[in-house]
């Protein structure tokens, strides 16, 4: 352990408490705040891991503009409070898949990359001008078309949440 | 100089998260939050696998997702709103129009 993985482990085991406080808050204005913290926590890992870019798009997008729809989302709908307002009666069978998912993936991952014996991979080629260059020349079909699906989005989002005036 | 376990576990645990969320959830809103919880757990994926092979295309496709997550959160709130409009409930469960 050196003290990348520290603050790594220190930083995700923040945002995997925060990820399940998301998913068991009784007030959907907390869950939006947890929400916050696991995103920030998932950015701060992308910086840890050396991918500085993606790690502040991550912060900019997701804290700065999704969490701010989601919460423009609750104040537009009501918003209930308490568990039997916001969860199934049957929760127990999500709890289920979700802790076999998890110790599933666990021990795969576990068996595939031994702890004790995989050496510690050096940071990813994260500047800027490396991403930039890949992204512009290798993948710059596969980046309009991702533009061109934000746009149709937008304009998606805007037909469908407008009141009907005309008919 | 983390390793690559460490990273995957953590994604594992926000994708078990998600999945519970999504399972186990009947407002709408509280649905598209534990998806955002499952993309993230193929971005730190996707950014674990870019440091370990020292391969900017994981960065790529991270980039990707977010920008269709922007997207699919643009259009399932308002999806969510319009459904509020005509039903003044959110719940999931309450929308079966299409089952029988």
């Amino acid at each position: 352990m050196n003290a990348h993985e520290y603050a790594f482990v220190a930083v995700a085991t923040i945002g995997s408490i925060a990820a399940v406080a998301v998913v068991t808050a009784r007030n959907v204005v907390h869950a939006a705040l947890y929400l916050v913290v696991t995103l920030a926590a998932v950015g701060i890992t992308f910086l840890l891991l050396g991918a500085e870019f993606v790690g502040w798009v991550q912060i900019l997008i997701y804290v700065g503009a999704i969490v701010i729809l989601f919460l423009f989302g609750l104040m537009l709908t009501k918003a209930p409070i308490g568990r039997d307002a916001l969860d199934y009666q049957n929760r127990a069978v999500g709890a289920v898949v979700s802790v076999v998912v998890a110790l599933g993936l666990g021990s795969l991952i576990l068996r595939a990359w031994p702890l004790a014996s995989t050496p510690a991979a050096p940071s990813a080629p994260g500047g800027s001008d490396v991403l930039g260059s890949a992204l512009f020349n290798t993948y710059v079909l596969p980046f309009e078309a991702v533009s061109f699906l934000l746009l149709a989005a937008l304009i998606g989002a805007i037909v469908l949440a407008r009141r009907d005036e005309g008919t | 100089m983390i390793r690559l376990p460490l990273v995957l576990l953590f994604s594992a645990f926000l994708f078990s998260a998600g999945i519970y969320g999504v399972l186990a959830r009947r407002n709408a809103v509280m649905v598209l939050m534990a998806i955002e919880l499952l993309l993230n757990a193929v971005n730190v994926n996707l950014i674990g696998f870019a440091a370990e092979l020292q391969d900017v295309t994981g960065e790529v496709f991270a980039l990707f997702v977010i920008a269709v997550a922007a997207a699919e959160v643009g259009i399932g709130l308002a999806i969510v709103i319009l459904l509020f409009r005509n039903r003044a409930s959110i719940n999931v469960d309450e929308v079966d129009l299409l089952k029988w």
